[in-house]
């Protein structure tokens, strides 16, 4: 068995206790001092820096918050002068506005050795070529996946995304060997690959792919179809990006870095921390990044932790696939999609159009379907049929330069969305993942 | 003479038009022409109604959206040659018909054809300059 960083990856519990409760003082006490919302929720705590004296206070720490990120956006949040970030990357927000975080040269180190650790566990080395599938450019999921396989001396091919003809000739022309991409990518590679009939051309062994949720059944097709072990690895910028948690050779769970990160799962509605084993909210603690560190970061993503010793010898706790979300955020395509965008567009698509709308999120043929269901008006319908062609379709492409992804719309009756409690039922997806 | 037409949104869902005709029959509104225009995301019926006012109210009240249109109803004769000569009078004054169906007339050896045209005021005139006869309201 390989293992990246041993003294890291293999240490025993009691000894990550005190190396995370070390390193947590560190972080509250430098970002204390360099980050004003930090100080505030402190203050408005009645606590100081010196009041943390290990991991068993982390559950007295204030909360952070997606919310703050876009409130003291785009730099408020660094914790060391902008002459020490040495590279940014962004996500989308809710409301088009994106969010940007911050790496120093340590940071990228950190991340770089995250990443290494996964591709070491699923049996790469410096004789493997990483397919960079994932984009590359303000997410973080392709740079995280290209610094990982030169870290550990891996040949790197960074692709990109999209192009599908050009990514399949490349795998077979460069011989790639491992690939990163999304899982519905891979999904759709194997497809193609399969009409092409070159699936005895490829020399792929391993598949890392995250960023959206995927099923065991999707786990079972792409390595049947792609010739591969397929892999689950988790990650969100804020905290990183991909390598926050990774599957190792043994598919049971994702190792969470720990000696970078402080996982905890909570009630999302009261805040307490739940017992061992519960399933909750999952909260992350940042204790060695630099640039953009975050306590207690409330992610949404719903799952459980398993600290049991995994079979392949890594001490570092295990969390299962989240389970779903506790906000309303949906997933479609690999494409962070809040109701509220949608809603957003209906306003301003102006004149006669309702925000009465329904989103419907299906997966046919493992990629996902995504209709927006929009109320017909009076006053639309009064347009004639040119006028109301010219408005669905004016609809569809401002949700797709928003969102990033295309949806059908689709009118329906007047108040034919299904209100509960005055409230409508916004979302409706009929995808089962297990 | 124009008579009113009622232009109904039709979802694009199974049933959709059986439920809109059942409201009306229940309610006692005889149509007296139709026709469906499909989209690939939704239909629109028109039709005429014997009581247009009636007709509209009665699918208000089931949250059914229509509108009201003006437009004309021609005779034509029922022989070859019938519509090719109304559309000439039509298209010879500049006017563009957008669409239109058929109607079950009453009048022996006549056609009835409702026409919506971009200028109606225009081809109600041309027509009848032109000798033909168009359909009263109650005459339906």
């Amino acid at each position: 068995m390989a293992v990246w960083q041993p003294e890291y990856e293999l240490m025993p519990r009691e000894q990550i206790r005190e190396d995370q409760s070390k390193k947590l003082r560190w972080q509250v006490e430098r970002m204390y001092k360099t980050v004003e919302l930090f100080r505030k929720r402190m203050d408005e705590k009645g606590l100081k820096p010196e009041d943390i004296s290990g991991v068993d206070d982390l559950c007295k720490l204030p909360f952070s918050y997606k919310q703050d990120l876009r409130d003291y956006y785009p730099y408020g949040l660094f914790a060391v002068p902008m002459s020490e970030i040495r590279r940014v990357h962004a996500s989308s927000g809710t409301t088009g506005k994106q969010i940007v975080v911050g790496y120093t040269d340590n940071d990228l180190e950190m991340w770089a050795d995250c990443f290494a650790r996964m591709l070491i566990a699923v049996g790469a080395d410096e004789n493997d070529f990483v397919h960079v599938g994932y984009g590359l450019g303000l997410f973080t999921g392709g740079f995280g996946a290209h610094d990982g396989a030169v870290r550990i001396g891996a040949t790197a091919i960074p692709i990109s995304a999209g192009n599908t003809q050009r990514q399949i000739q490349t795998m077979i022309d460069f011989g790639s060997t491992v690939l990163c991409c999304t899982p519905s990518y891979a999904m759709y590679l194997g497809e193609v690959i399969e009409e092409m009939g070159v699936k005895d051309q490829l020399k792929l062994k391993a598949g890392i792919f995250g960023a959206e949720p995927w099923t065991e059944e999707m786990r079972a097709q792409i390595e049947e179809k792609l010739g591969l072990k397929a892999y689950d690895i988790y990650g969100l910028s804020e905290i990183m990006g991909p390598g926050v948690s990774y599957e190792c050779e043994y598919q049971c769970g994702m190792h969470v870095c720990e000696d970078n990160f402080i996982p905890e799962i909570i009630d999302p509605d009261t805040g307490e921390v739940l017992p061992e084993g519960s399933q909750g909210e999952l909260v992350f603690t940042t204790i060695t990044k630099e640039g953009f560190p975050l306590i207690r970061y409330r992610t949404r993503d719903i799952c459980s932790l398993n600290y049991e010793q995994c079979k392949c010898g890594r001490t570092h706790v295990r969390m299962n696939k989240p389970q779903g979300r506790t906000d309303d955020m949906l997933i479609i395509r690999g494409v962070n999609v809040f109701p509220s965008q949608i809603e957003e567009v209906l306003l301003n698509v102006g004149g006669n159009v309702t925000p009465n709308y329904q989103i419907i999120v299906d997966r046919e043929n493992n990629t996902d379907t995504f209709q927006v269901n929009v109320e017909m008006s009076e006053a639309l319908f009064a347009e004639g049929m040119k006028g109301i062609e010219k408005t669905t379709k004016l609809i569809s492409e401002k949700l797709r330069s928003t969102l990033g992804i295309g949806p059908k719309v689709n009118l329906v009756n007047p108040k034919s969305i299904e209100r509960s409690e005055g409230k409508a039922k916004r979302v409706i997806d009929k995808r089962k993942l297990k | 003479m124009f008579i009113k037409q009622l232009s109904v949104f039709v979802e694009n869902k199974h049933g959709r038009l059986q439920a809109i005709i059942d409201k009306l029959s229940e309610n006692g509104v005889n149509i007296r022409a139709l026709s469906i225009a499909d989209t690939t995301d939704f239909g629109i019926l028109r039709m005429i109604a014997d009581d247009n006012e009636k007709a509209k109210g009665v699918l208000a009240d089931a949250g059914v959206i229509s509108t009201s249109t003006d437009v004309i109803a021609v005779y034509i004769d029922d022989k070859t040659g019938g519509l090719a000569q109304v559309l000439k009078i039509v298209t010879d004054a500049g006017i563009s018909i957008e669409y239109m169906y058929a109607f079950l007339g009453r009048k022996e050896g006549k056609a009835l054809m409702v026409l919506k045209a971009d200028n109606e005021p225009l081809a109600e005139k041309v027509l009848s300059e032109n000798g033909i006869a168009l359909a009263n309201p109650d005459e339906l």
